[in-house]
């Protein structure tokens, strides 16, 4: 899963390798991402989690070429889609795979969709920009894909505007949109956090249930530790621009190593008794303009020892679990099994 | 705590058959010619002390609800009652007394600090409103209210934007509890939040109710957040409390078909993602028509003779909650 070479992994839809990336600004070089390597097999469900700011949206926004051009700088690293190498494509060639081979479901679907225009319109817009159809078949899958997100009367909804309809009836036009090319990978970026929850449990569902039969790959960004235990087979998690553990779902989200995470998880009012105080995590994120040596979450970590000041840990461990912590193994204490329910 | 036992269980807020409706749209007199009938009849008490949290989808009546309470939205039927008394009814002077024992923290900081004052006048605000004070017993309270919700007094000449969103929502704690309120309307404090800045905001509110004996009512669609900041929970579909009870009970062990769907429709750890026939997801009725009969029919899957009588929430004879389905209280 670390390769560094350029020969692409067999089954590989998205692999990420050592991608460092920054912002100039005027008072210096924000480091969004350092050292990030991800990978996403084909037909997979991975989630990356992490709080705001901790540049899991950049990652896959610097994947798919979606960053404003010469507004940042990528510092190392390879990224391949599908055998292509995303970084070093134009705008034309970037718009040939966006869509027909990866798609992004953003998280406020009024502003991913064009007020103007009718749905129908903007849906037949990107089938036929991606496929050799005509208006009318175009026009049929998009109904048949709707169809297939429950939209009930999808000829009526083709003819509205997207005003017209409610967040979870846009969101899944929106999705519809996303798997109309039938494209290898989907990059959901907190798709449902705007939404009830009952609409977001459909939503979640209508994504896993079409991923699972079309065979697409799907990334899906999320803050919501919860979903992403629910949808995802493996996760990411990110904590100021790095990868600091991930591994099977279930693995890491029963036992997780790193400190983060292990934080992450206590401070969520789920696993505490009522009324009971909540772990909260002291400190705040760190300045990426000025980040602290070695390890980043190390001003915060009751772990933290001279190592962690002085050396950046690697992610290391099987392939099931990866770590990139100097006290891991060491004396990391577990959150109790019990105060889970 | 050295109140007695009376005092404690003393009512801060009862809000009795409570109605709030909008209008829709006005006939050329500019007399309205429909209602969005936002909040359907309301009843719940909230004791001295204690936390009562409602929750809901979006569009189910519950900050509407919120606002009518503090006298943000003005309502025709129904009566709120804080500390014993009637608010609406209430005029000058005692109107004004009775608005000092309530305040409201939006979810929002963001818009709804004043972002060209500086954070001591922000805090100090509703005391200045109050009166009777100098500018320098202002700030020296204002600093004692900082400290209290764990900000530094150099914090207190800066402005909103300087602030991260956790700090924001501090300053607007302090500000709230800054006349000594009995009632704390929480309407989603936390939901604009990371969750590590979420367990210091809820720990932060837990410690100034220990601290004040602080009454909140936290308007949230959390039900983890609720199951664990409240004592009791109210929850709401179209305007009507469908069931109520003390929250461990009410989530672990729901009754009403909507809460059933709602608890399973909320992520969590321990269980898969539900199926889309299990969710039942669906919209809300039209509120400007209520619907004949129970409110939730049309999406519940237990619908069976009886349910297009209008429901009255009622009692469980074996436990402590109501629940508004006649199915639950047979």
């Amino acid at each position: 899963m670390m390769t560094t070479g350029t020969a692409e992994p067999r089954g590989q839809a998205l692999a990420i390798n050592n991608l460092s990336l920054e912002f100039p600004t005027f008072s210096g070089a924000v480091k969004a991402l350092d050292d990030v390597s991800i990978s996403v097999g084909k037909a997979e469900i991975v989630g990356i989690v992490g709080e705001s700011g901790c540049g899991k949206s950049v990652t896959t926004m610097a994947a798919t070429g979606l960053l404003p051009k010469g507004r940042y700088r990528v510092t190392g690293g390879t990224v391949r889609l599908f055998g292509h190498s995303t970084l070093s494509m134009d705008d034309s060639q970037l718009q040939d795979l966006r869509g027909k081979v990866v798609s992004t479901i953003f998280q406020e679907p009024m502003n991913a969709l064009n007020p103007t225009i009718r749905i129908g319109r903007q849906l037949t817009d990107v089938i036929m920009r991606h496929e050799e159809v005509g208006p009318a078949d175009a026009r049929r899958i998009a109904r048949d894909i709707l169809a297939d997100m429950l939209i009930g009367e999808p000829e009526r909804v083709m003819n509205l505007y997207p005003f017209e309809l409610s967040g979870g009836m846009r969101q899944r036009v929106l999705i519809a949109m996303a798997f109309s090319c039938n494209p290898g990978l989907i990059i959901a970026d907190e798709p449902t956090t705007a939404l009830d929850v009952t609409v977001q449990a459909v939503i979640l569902r209508l994504i896993q249930n079409r991923a699972r039969r079309t065979g697409t790959a799907v990334i899906f960004i999320s803050h919501n530790v919860a979903v992403v235990s629910q949808l995802c087979d493996r996760l990411y998690v990110m904590y100021a621009g790095r990868i600091v553990e991930h591994g099977a779902t279930r693995t890491v989200l029963e036992t997780p190593q790193h400190p983060y995470t292990q934080a992450l998880l206590r401070c969520l009012p789920e696993r505490v008794a009522p009324k009971q105080e909540l772990e909260a995590i002291p400190g705040a994120v760190p300045n990426l303009l000025q980040p602290p040596s070695g390890c980043y979450f190390q001003p915060r970590c009751k772990e933290a020892v001279e190592q962690c000041r002085s050396q950046t840990p690697q992610l290391t461990g099987a392939d099931g679990q990866q770590v990139a912590c100097w006290r891991r193994g060491v004396a990391v204490e577990l959150p109790e099994q019990g105060g889970r329910r | 705590m050295t109140e007695s036992v009376e005092t404690m269980m003393r009512p801060v807020l009862e809000v009795s058959d409570l109605h709030v409706r909008f209008p829709a749209s006005r006939n050329w007199l500019g007399r309205p010619t429909s209602h969005v009938h936002a909040v359907n009849g309301v009843n719940l008490t909230v004791r001295a002390g204690k936390s009562l949290g409602i929750v809901g989808e979006s569009g189910c009546g519950k900050s509407t609800l919120a606002q009518a309470i503090i006298g943000l939205a003005p309502y025709e039927e129904g009566r709120v009652k804080i500390d014993g008394e009637d608010f609406q009814g209430a005029q000058g002077k005692q109107k004004r007394a009775l608005r000092q024992k309530m305040q409201i923290v939006f979810q929002d900081p963001q818009s709804s600090l004043d972002r060209r004052l500086p954070v001591w006048r922000l805090i100090s605000e509703p005391l200045h409103i109050r009166g009777g004070r100098s500018r320098a017993e202002l700030h020296e309270k204002a600093e004692e209210l900082a400290v209290a919700v764990g900000l530094r007094p150099e914090h207190l000449d800066r402005l909103p934007h300087e602030f991260s969103g956790g700090q924001r929502q501090r300053i607007a704690i302090a500000r709230a509890i800054s006349t000594d309120p009995e009632l704390m309307v929480l309407d989603e404090p936390t939901s604009a939040l990371d969750v590590s800045v979420q367990a210091q905001i809820i720990n932060l509110l837990l410690k100034l109710q220990r601290e004040r004996g602080l009454t909140y009512l936290l308007i949230s669609h959390d039900v983890a957040l609720v199951r664990h900041f409240c004592d009791d929970v109210a929850v709401m579909y179209l305007g009507q409390i469908v069931e109520s009870g003390p929250a461990d009970e009410v989530l672990r062990n729901p009754r009403h078909p909507y809460t059933q769907t709602l608890l399973a429709a909320a992520p969590s750890f321990e269980s898969p993602l539900p199926d889309i026939a299990q969710v039942r997801a669906g919209e809300l009725p039209n509120n400007r028509h209520l619907p004949d009969g129970c409110f939730y029919k049309q999406r519940c899957d237990r619908i069976s003779g009886g349910c297009e009588a209008g429901q009255v929430l009622r009692r469980l004879s074996d436990s402590a909650r109501h629940v508004r389905c006649h199915l639950a209280q047979a």
